[in-house]
């Protein structure tokens, strides 16, 4: 049984890992433990949030699936952050989960080269360093020339409720328990983590009228830009809260909590915090949101966004009875705390292959993330990259001044990790010019390279760019006199703005209160008018124009660093001038490239000079694919 | 490498004639400098910290003093050589400077070959940058911003200051973080309005840093004051009063001044470089038509122009000649000879100074000379008292940095002002962060993250 690629694992990474594998031509296998549970979420019921959002962006600009499979099974879709900047706003979607494992396991199933398989992988085969295939627990063996592990949080997982803990990789499913072991001897540094999810309640057995109703967006939107729909569904989420009596049970009980017990010492994600740890650190804080949201269209499973606990499921029940609205709530599912092993990231090249073996690929929940989002974009970078080094073609190297996918694998390769990971705006420096809305610009050309964009597809987003540059090209050359007829146009515009002397419309578009909509008329001519996406861009590129000329000018400073790839097998310590430190950190995260370096804790920017004096002529160029 | 070996020699600043720097580097440099420095409050150089300066005399072995001196110590491995450097800034010209070269000689230290100074900064570790003209440019960037070495540089007040500075950058960028990143969970975040006082008060603390550190340059390089005015008016005379010699020579003769003639004197320990100039007029003689260029030249370097009129002429077309070329500079105008029946009309003067900054003066008798010099100490050194014992050198470029920080926090503000959505003064705020992070050594790091967790109860 030989394969090209073979994906360890079905979740949100390894899906997308072996579609872009498959899709790049290469014979896929992707085993997983419950083929059951095909991209599964097992926490919250939703894609997308301030950061994630442009994580899915980009990956449907590169060709991923998660876009779409969101676009085709959500149940209500939200812009966050409305009021603010492009740059901060994102989409967030409620998802019908069980929806959308089914689509996505359909994608799976009907995608050529892709066979899926039930197999729980306990070895990675390796050969003088190299990798060359995987066996499973029965002992059967697959050969491959890469292999993607994919494992999320199943790696000896541990479940814990209460003073109660079993092996399982979630609830209800077995854990992985032999394969951490294999990476060891192979030579990996492994850590542990944990992560936790609220109790499920029925919904019949909620007093909703006690609560807000949140509503989604009337205007179509979605997160793929290749196939626009309308709305598909706008289904209600509800907006209760906690109050003293919930403090009060939570404290009355607080030595039952697993962080009090001692059942769980590890770190979890901090923007994921129990009610337990809210109460011990805010104990002021008396009023926190729960957001009840539908685990589906046909169901009747509520999830408790802000409710998550470990404890007993007897104690657990008892919080959630003192909110209002959920006074009579039963439980369905009790909230659990899942730890696991995952792999120190530093471990791992740009491309996420391991730097001790070759071909061996490691994508989302393992390396440390936290969220679907993360592991999806992660999965697919691996699948691209596993499939172009076989096809002996260059890597796929995204960066920070490209993309949110290149801020999160730069961040997972360099930096310390302290707990899981999970996006933010505010990682990106330089987020201003790394919006959603021009994810495609941004990046559909690797896209397209690569080959998971198809050409029409490419010259569409080329087209899109091209109309706004002339857009704003016209703008700069119509020229408005005050007083001349042209004044019409502009009845919602404050004259004042225009009162002084002639200026261009694109000046014009500049000024606070000034907006794209109010200057359309001088746009659009016999050629026929400019679409809304395209007048938008126009917009944000003339407002913000010193914002993102400023950043485009910070990356460049950088870009001498960033362009240089290290050789891997320097002996850090024969520098001379490096401090001792530095040579230790080098030594330790191998960085890829002399900007990396730059990124690591406690290297200054002397050691990175040093480091220039001394190489001088063996570094090389970072070769990667272009436009 | 020779450890005992301590190397000096002379670095003058190009441009300030006056001033001559006599380094030492090595480990003896504080001991050796120690043998020969006098300071007015009887400290000892081993005793001061790093980066501050000290003022005093260089004294021989006969405990004559030599000259009036500005001593800054940068300890090991903070100087430019990592090792411990001690600058003597001499403000008695080249021969007093070379006497105090020598003196160094005499107590232990080597004069230094050419670049060994460099040649040292290199082997110690840090970067010769001239030798690697390409990477200087890659590295550029990030270096020239970061300074982390000569951060470490910066100790006691400034450090703790910017760390102040920068800490409460951070709070503000935590506070419009959480706001960006946490929409949802509905965080009381501070207002902007009370955001923008907070930045308001943090620039006023730069400016004062800023300024601070101009009187920093001011006390280690002097400060150059041109005397002009039309022949004859006074001007030889009032720089013999004020440095209380008879330097330059005084005639009736209108252009006896023909070349400029400079004459140092200490305000409270701090150099003032004293300019008499050639009289300024049209002229025929090739000496004098020198000396007047000369003049107009100086007037373009000095910090400060005295402008000296006769108070017992009538004021005229060519004082007003005068005055159109000096109209951008800081202007003292001195109204000369009250000793003398006044034939200078007040009111016309008055069309082109502000009151408080004429005063009437008689160079031959002493009249006013106490006035002047404290209009002088006031313009120079503005209002604050200086206390060289304390005064910290910031170095230019950590000037400019702070400049810079300045500028973006004025940026923040306004976009807050403007009611700009959050990450744009964020956008300001945190390049502000980073700069400062720089001067003190510390790269930005998770700390945005960390401060909105710890702050605000996240998690839904
Ligand atoms: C209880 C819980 C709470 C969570 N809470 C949050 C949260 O609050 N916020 C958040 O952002 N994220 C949370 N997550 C994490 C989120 O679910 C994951 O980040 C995401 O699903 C990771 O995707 P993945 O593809 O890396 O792994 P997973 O989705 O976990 O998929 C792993 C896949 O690998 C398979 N597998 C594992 N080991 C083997 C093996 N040896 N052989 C074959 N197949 C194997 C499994 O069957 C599974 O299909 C939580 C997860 C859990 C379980
Ligand atoms: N009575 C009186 N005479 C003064 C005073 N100041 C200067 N003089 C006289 O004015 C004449 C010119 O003085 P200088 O000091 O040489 O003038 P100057 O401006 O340097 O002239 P030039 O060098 O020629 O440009 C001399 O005879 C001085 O004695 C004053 O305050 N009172
Ligand atoms: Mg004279």
């Amino acid at each position: 049984m030989n394969y090209d690629v073979i994906v360890v694992g079905a979740g949100h990474a390894g899906c997308e890992a072996a579609l872009a594998a498959a899709r790049l031509g290469l014979k896929t296998l992707i085993l997983t433990i419950n083929p059951d549970k095909i991209a599964l979420m097992p926490c919250n019921p939703s894609i997308g949030g301030v950061g994630k959002s442009q994580l899915v962006s980009e990956l449907d600009a590169l060709g991923g699936q998660m876009a779409k499979v969101a676009d085709k099974t959500y149940i209500q879709l939200r812009v966050l952050n409305k009021r603010k900047g492009p740059a901060v706003q994102a989409l967030r979607a409620q998802i019908d989960k069980k929806e959308y494992e089914i689509e996505m396991k359909r994608v799976l199933e009907n995608t050529e080269n892709l066979t899926l398989r039930q197999g729980t992988v306990n070895k990675i085969l390796v050969k003088n360093d190299t990798v060359t295939g995987v066996s499973i627990e029965s002992g059967l063996e697959f050969k491959a020339k890469a292999v993607i592990v994919t494992t999320g949080t199943f790696l000896r997982g541990r479940i814990i409720i209460g003073r109660k803990d079993y092996h399982a990789g979630r609830m209800g499913e077995y854990p992985a328990m032999n394969l951490t072991n294999n990476l060891i001897s192979l030579g990996f540094k492994i850590g542990r983590f944990q992560t936790a999810t609220p109790p499920r309640v029925d919904k019949r057995t909620l007093d909703l009228s006690k609560t807000e109703i949140q509503r989604g967006e009337e205007e179509p939107v979605g997160f793929s830009i290749w196939n626009k729909g309308g709305i598909r569904k706008n289904i209600e989420c509800y907006l209760t809260y906690t109050n003293k009596k919930t403090n009060e049970i939570v404290r009355k009980n607080i030595e039952e909590s697993p962080i009090k017990s001692g059942m769980v010492d590890t770190h979890g994600p901090r923007h994921c915090p129990s009610i337990d740890r809210k109460v011990i650190n805010f104990p002021e804080k008396t009023r926190h949101p729960i957001f009840i949201e539908p685990e589906g269209e046909n169901t009747n499973e509520m999830y408790l966004q802000g409710l998550t606990t470990s404890m007993p499921p007897e104690i657990q029940q008892k919080i959630i009875n003192t909110v209002s609205g959920l006074e009579n709530a039963r439980i369905i599912r009790p909230g659990y705390a899942v730890e696991y092993d995952y792999i120190i990231p530093n471990q791992l090249n740009f491309t996420l292959e391991s730097k001790k073996i070759s071909n061996l690929y490691f994508a989302g929940q393992i390396n440390g993330t936290s969220g679907y989002e993360e592991a999806a974009v992660q999965g697919f970078l691996s699948g691209v990259n596993a499939a172009q080094k076989i096809k002996n073609r260059p890597p796929l190297i995204l960066t920070r001044d490209n993309s949110y996918i290149g801020v999160l694998i730069d961040d997972l390769i360099t930096k310390e990790l302290i707990e899981p990971y999970r996006m933010y705006t505010s990682r990106a420096e330089y987020r201003l010019i790394l919006r959603c809305d021009n994810a495609d610009i941004r990046l559909s050309g690797y896209g397209k390279n690569i080959g998971l964009i198809t050409s029409e597809q490419y010259k569409k987003v080329l087209n899109k760019e091209n109309k706004i540059n002339e857009a704003i090209e016209k703008l700069k050359s119509i020229w408005i006199n005050p007083g001349k007829t042209t004044i019409r146009l502009f009845e919602n515009v404050d004259t004042k703005l225009m009162a002084d002397t002639s200026l261009s419309a694109y000046k014009l578009l500049k000024r606070p209160g000034v907006n794209i909509d109010d200057i359309t008329g001088l746009l659009n001519d016999s050629n026929g008018d400019y679409d809304k996406d395209i007048l938008k861009q126009v917009e944000i590129i003339v407002k913000y124009e010193g914002y993102i000329n400023r950043q485009l000018n910070e990356i460049k400073k950088m870009e001498g660093l960033e362009k240089y790839y290290l050789p891997q097998d320097l002996n850090y310590f024969d520098i001379t001038g490096l401090t001792y430190e530095a040579k230790e950190k080098l030594s330790e995260i191998r960085p890829n490239t002399l900007g990396q370096a730059s990124r690591i804790a406690g290297i200054s920017p002397a050691d990175i000079s040093i480091l220039m004096l001394n190489l001088k002529g063996k570094l090389k160029k970072v070769k990667q694919f272009g436009y | 490498m020779d450890n005992d070996d301590t190397i000096t020699a002379i670095g003058t600043k190009p441009g300030e004639a006056a001033i001559g720097i006599v380094k030492v580097s090595g480990n003896k440099s504080i001991a050796i400098v120690d043998r020969i420095f006098r300071s007015k409050s009887r400290k000892k150089l081993s005793a001061i910290e790093t980066y501050n300066m000290i003022y005093g005399h260089i004294v021989d072995k006969n405990s004559d003093i030599i000259d009036e001196v500005i001593v800054s110590v940068m300890k090991s491995p903070h100087s430019y050589t990592r090792e411990d450097v001690v600058e003597i800034n001499c403000h008695g010209g080249l021969v007093a400077t070379e006497k105090v070269l020598e003196l160094c000689v005499e107590n232990g230290a080597r004069i230094a070959e050419p670049g060994e100074f460099t040649k040292r900064a290199f082997l110690n570790g840090r970067i010769d940058l001239s030798q690697a003209e390409a990477v200087i440019d890659l590295v550029r960037s990030k270096t020239e911003q970061s300074l982390k070495i000569a951060a470490k540089n910066l100790q006691g007040n400034i450090k703790n200051e910017i760390n102040k500075i920068r800490q409460e950058i951070l709070d503000i960028i935590i506070q419009l973080e959480a706001s960006v990143d946490f929409i949802e969970e509905d965080l009381e975040v501070t207002p902007y309005h009370e955001l923008e006082k907070r930045v308001r008060v943090i620039e006023k603390e730069l400016e004062d840093m800023i300024k601070n550190e101009k009187r920093g340059e001011i006390i280690k390089n002097g400060i150059k004051i041109a005397i002009i005015g039309k022949p004859n008016v006074g001007k030889s005379s009032l720089l013999n009063m004020l440095s209380r010699k008879d330097k330059a020579i005084v005639t009736s003769i209108p252009g006896t001044t023909r070349d400029a003639v400079e004459e140092i004197l200490y305000v409270e320990g701090i150099p003032l470089i004293l300019v008499d100039t050639a009289g300024i007029r049209e002229t025929k003689n090739i000496i004098e038509k020198i000396g007047v260029e000369k003049s107009l030249r100086h007037i373009d370097e000095a910090e400060l122009v005295i402008m000296v009129l006769d108070g017992n002429r009538k004021f005229d077309n060519k004082d007003l000649q005068i005055i159109k070329k000096v109209r951008e500079k800081t202007i003292i105008c001195c109204i000369n000879k009250v000793d003398l029946e006044q034939n200078i009309e007040m009111g016309k003067v008055l069309d082109y100074f502000d009151e408080e900054k004429i005063v009437k003066i008689s160079a031959l008798k002493g009249i006013g000379i106490e006035k002047l010099e404290n209009m002088i100490k006031e313009l120079v050194l503005g209002d604050g008292e200086i206390n060289l014992e304390e005064m910290i050198i910031i170095n230019k470029r950590h000037k400019n940095i702070l400049t810079e920080v300045k500028k973006l926090l004025e940026n923040a503000r306004k976009a807050m002002v403007e009611d700009m959505s959050e990450e744009f003064p964020c956008c300001d705020l945190r390049e502000a962060y980073g700069l400062l992070g720089e001067i003190v050594g510390e790269t930005v790091t998770d700390d945005i993250l960390d401060g909105i967790f710890s702050q605000f109860c996240i998690g839904k």
